[in-house]
């Protein structure tokens, strides 16, 4: 392809891509993405095309596959175009049918159709399924129907539109006061109002500016980042052009975890696409601004995800923190003022810039504004990722979206914001869902992580897990953090074990106090939070473990015994899976028998006893 | 200049100056276990944590050895949460390295009482409390580098490369004279260097004055000041008592 030399070349080329899809062909999207990938949507896709030419419809019909539709617990998820039918939980087997039927003959495979939760009727429409419903797509929008390798996809549905005008016709200034008055706040964590980032970079002294995209997403759960990156990598590069240009900087760095390959290699296609376009590069769209990008692979380590860290990473150093009382805008990567920004925040840029700030303030709440993503997981009915407004409840995303909890257990609790995020209790699902919300409730909005947590889940034990998980994740530079998850591990560990004392409670707090307000970093000021919320929400279940010696959950291992009762006749189940033959049979109808001194409190027994003849207690 | 105030003392102090240098010019006492004038401020030990208020009326907790001074800064050294979190950060250190004099001195100074925290039974840390001062003064004062920090977060360790390869150390001893819990032993004993770090220890030979006869310098240091400055080794051979 040619470069484009400018705003009309490249409108024209958007023409000429309109005017070759115009053909009435029927389109069948397939997520490409990783979710879909482990459930096997490679040899779908495969398939499709093998099955498509095959039945002569090869013509007639275009398999694409694309960026994650986000129902990953309904994979592999496929879309047809332009009827619209959504089917999900497609196998390889299930293809030739879906060839045959819909696409030859414009049946539905009735059982491929999303069924409804209480009424068990299949849904044919996407827009009608209700973990779509409710949502307001702006940032996945296209994910679902943009092959991500093909540039002419993005730009079909108008991309680099935004940055033509922006380079164009927009002087930085204007373009820092548009994203200004949008409200857009850091989609990373920390919820800076970007517009204001972009000014002190661009107003900050020095020739040589970075603009830096962070794509070190590493919380346990989350894939809002690798959903985009891999997705629609295009929006996130448009994205960092029109940042690049406000601040004034002519080399960009995108920071991705070496554990997301697909999002590597689509970020990687990306750039190389659009430097063939000339939309990165010398003189982009004969707009006279330069701008290029690199990518770098983290090492793996968690802490890189926190600026100072990442860009310590960037330079080749070791990934560790430091003071940000020298802001990275000022100074940053090699000393430099850099400006870094979350895969998300960037990719709402071209949307601001296409339909104005003014549009964009009006979704959300007063303090936060636009969408958010969150990747919706743990004991819900529809995991997934979910892009809702700033504001929504969290009843609302849970409930409605979410589809409620499975195996009609009760809601205990949800997790915001990764790892060291706070547990909110049932009594606040009403909470409107925003940044300064989050963190008035001890959680906060992070980088968009909702971990849902039912009555089967201790809140102890959620706590050491995540205690543990940032243990094994800190980077060790200072003494409150590095030392402080070491003794919260160890309390924890105790109060598990049912060797925990009252005055296990206060030390917790003061010591949660410390790492709050002492650490460097954000990490370190965070990673109490899930301790704190824990013992303020849930503070019962903290007492029946210090007082009673009993976990009310049943999950501390410690602190259970498993018995079995006498509506056992000696079906033999539990005997043959017990790995430590711990249950010995006493005669026929004849309750088996538990040693208790061999028993490891796995469960397994519990599994598989259809009977209810084993008690946990 | 700028003017600002430490614990109601109005203060001048040239822009870019560390609060913890202003405070220290003076005299008033602020803890630190990881700073050094010879090294540039880290921010690791979170002791020196000062309470400021901005003259915008911004009040917050900062480590006074990395926040500049700015106008009309009002900075209190000794606030009660300023010294609840000593105390606390020094009761972690003890249980780290339990019985380390300087920390037990720290603790009592600061008022801690008793550990509160169990204390590490394995002696695995050696007295090292991650300061990075001999890995600083190792980089950025002798220029070797020939010590860093291992492996991340709790499993941190002070050692050189792969625990076996001291090629870049020249036995200088500069690691020794900046470590403030005496983690890393200097003894010099009959034309012998010995350096023992919490996880490597070793023995360097050392040269004798041309004048006076007694041993002053490790060897390895004699041939890499040689090398620096151009000059032949034996340039070097008269102590620095004899030199003068």
């Amino acid at each position: 392809m040619n470069k484009l030399c400018s705003t009309q070349e490249l409108d024209a080329l958007r023409q000429s891509i309109i005017k070759k899809r115009n053909v009435k062909k029927t389109v069948v999207n397939i997520c490409g993405g990783t979710g879909c990938m482990a459930l096997g949507c490679i040899d779908v896709i495969k398939a499709f095309h093998e099955e498509v030419k095959k039945q002569g419809l090869a013509d007639k019909v275009e398999v694409r596959a694309t960026g994650c539709p986000g129902f990953c617990e309904r994979g592999t998820i496929l879309t047809i175009e332009p009827s619209n039918v959504f089917y999900q939980k497609v196998r390889k087997k299930d293809v030739a049918e879906v060839v045959e039927k819909t696409l030859s003959k414009g049946e539905l495979v009735e059982r491929l159709l999303f069924p409804d939760m209480n009424t068990g009727k299949r849904i044919e429409n996407e827009k009608d399924v209700p973990f779509y419903a409710k949502q307001t797509r702006l940032l996945l929008a296209n994910s679902s129907q943009i092959d991500p390798e093909n540039i002419e996809d993005y730009i079909f549905f108008g991309g680099y539109s935004a940055m033509a005008k922006a380079l164009n016709s927009m002087k930085p200034e204007a373009i820092i006061d548009e994203v200004k008055a949008s409200g857009l706040r850091g989609r990373g964590g920390g919820g800076f109002p970007t517009g204001k980032k972009w000014e002190s970079t661009r107003e900050a002294h020095g020739d040589i500016k970075y603009t830096i995209c962070n794509c070190d997403e590493g919380d346990p759960g989350a894939f809002m980042d690798r959903s985009l990156m891999e997705g629609n990598p295009h929006s996130v590069l448009e994205g960092m052009i029109i940042g690049a240009y406000a601040i004034g900087s002519h080399e960009g760095y995108i920071y991705i975890r070496n554990e997301y390959p697909l999002a590597v290699k689509n970020a990687e296609t990306a750039i190389a696409r659009a430097r063939e376009l000339g939309l990165l590069g010398k003189n982009i769209l004969g707009s006279g601004f330069d701008f290029d990008i690199k990518i770098t692979r983290g090492g793996g380590a968690f802490v890189c995800g926190e600026s100072t860290a990442l860009m310590a990473s960037l330079e080749g150093k070791v990934g560790e923190p430091r003071a940000k009382y020298v802001h990275t805008s000022e100074k940053g990567l090699w000393d430099r003022p850099s400006n870094l920004n979350n895969v998300e925040t960037w990719a709402n840029v071209p949307l601001i810039i296409n339909k104005g700030a003014k549009w964009f303030a009006g979704i959300g709440t007063a303090g936060s504004k636009g969408t958010k993503i969150f990747s919706l997981v743990g004991k819900v009915r529809n995991t997934g990722l979910v892009e809702v407004p700033m504001g929504m409840t969290l009843r609302e995303i849970i409930f409605e979206i979410g589809g409620g909890i499975p195996g009609n257990k009760k809601f205990k609790a949800v997790q915001t914001g990764g790892p060291s995020g706070g547990f909110i209790p049932e009594k606040m699902l009403d909470l409107q869902v925003d940044f300064d919300e989050l963190t008035r409730v001890g959680s906060m909005m992070g980088s968009g992580a909702m971990i849902v947590m039912d009555e089967s889940n201790c809140m102890v034990d959620m706590a050491k897990y995540f205690v543990n998980f940032l243990l094994g994740e800190l980077c060790g530079k200072c003494v409150p953090c590095r030392e402080g998850m070491k003794q919260l591990s160890i309390i924890l560990t105790r109060i598990t074990a049912g060797e925990g004392k009252m005055e296990d409670l206060a030390l917790l707090e003061n010591l949660c106090n410390t790492m709050k307000e002492a650490s460097l970093c954000a990490l370190g000021q965070s990673a109490p939070n899930p301790v704190l919320t824990s013992l303020h929400y849930f503070r019962d279940e903290w007492e029946a473990h210090i007082l009673d010696k009993k976990c009310p959950a049943k999950v501390c291992k410690p602190l259970i015994t498993y018995t079995i009762n006498e509506k056992c006749p000696n079906c033999g189940q539990c005997i043959k899976v017990c790995p430590e033959q711990a249950i010995t049979a006493k005669g026929k109808k004849q309750p088996v028998e538990l040693n208790q001194e061999k028993c490891i409190k796995c469960g397994s027994c519990l599994d598989v006893c259809k009977l209810n003849a084993v008690d946990v207690k | 200049m700028v003017k600002l105030m430490i614990d109601g003392r109005q203060t001048e102090a040239k822009e870019g100056a560390m609060v913890l240098d202003v405070a220290r010019g003076l005299h008033i006492h602020i803890p630190t276990l990881c700073a050094h004038e010879t090294v540039g401020p880290y921010g690791a030990c979170r002791m020196c944590m000062v309470d400021i208020t901005t003259k915008s009326g911004r009040k917050r907790l900062v480590t006074s050895c990395l926040y500049p001074v700015e106008e009309g800064l009002t900075v209190e050294t000794n606030t009660p949460r300023v010294a609840a979190h000593r105390k606390m950060i020094i009761q972690l250190l003890r249980a780290r390295c339990p019985g380390n004099d300087v920390l037990e001195k720290m603790a009592e100074q600061l008022g801690a009482g008793a550990p509160i925290f169990p204390q590490e039974t394995s002696g695995k840390n050696h007295d090292c409390i991650l300061c990075s001062l001999c890995t600083r003064a190792c980089a950025e004062v002798v220029g070797q580098s020939a010590i860093s920090f291992v492996n991340r977060g709790v499993e941190r360790e002070m050692a050189i490369p792969f625990y076996g390869d001291w090629d870049a150390c020249i036995a200088c001893g500069s690691c020794a004279y900046v470590c403030p819990t005496g983690a890393i032993k200097l003894e010099d004993k009959g034309g012998i260097r010995s350096i023992e770090m919490p996880h490597n220890k070793r023995q360097f030979e050392m040269v004798k004055c041309s004048q006076c006869g007694r041993y002053f310098m490790p060897k390895k240091q004699v041939e890499w000041m040689a090398k620096k400055s151009g000059q032949p080794v034996e340039f070097f051979s008269v102590c620095t008592t004899c030199r003068k």
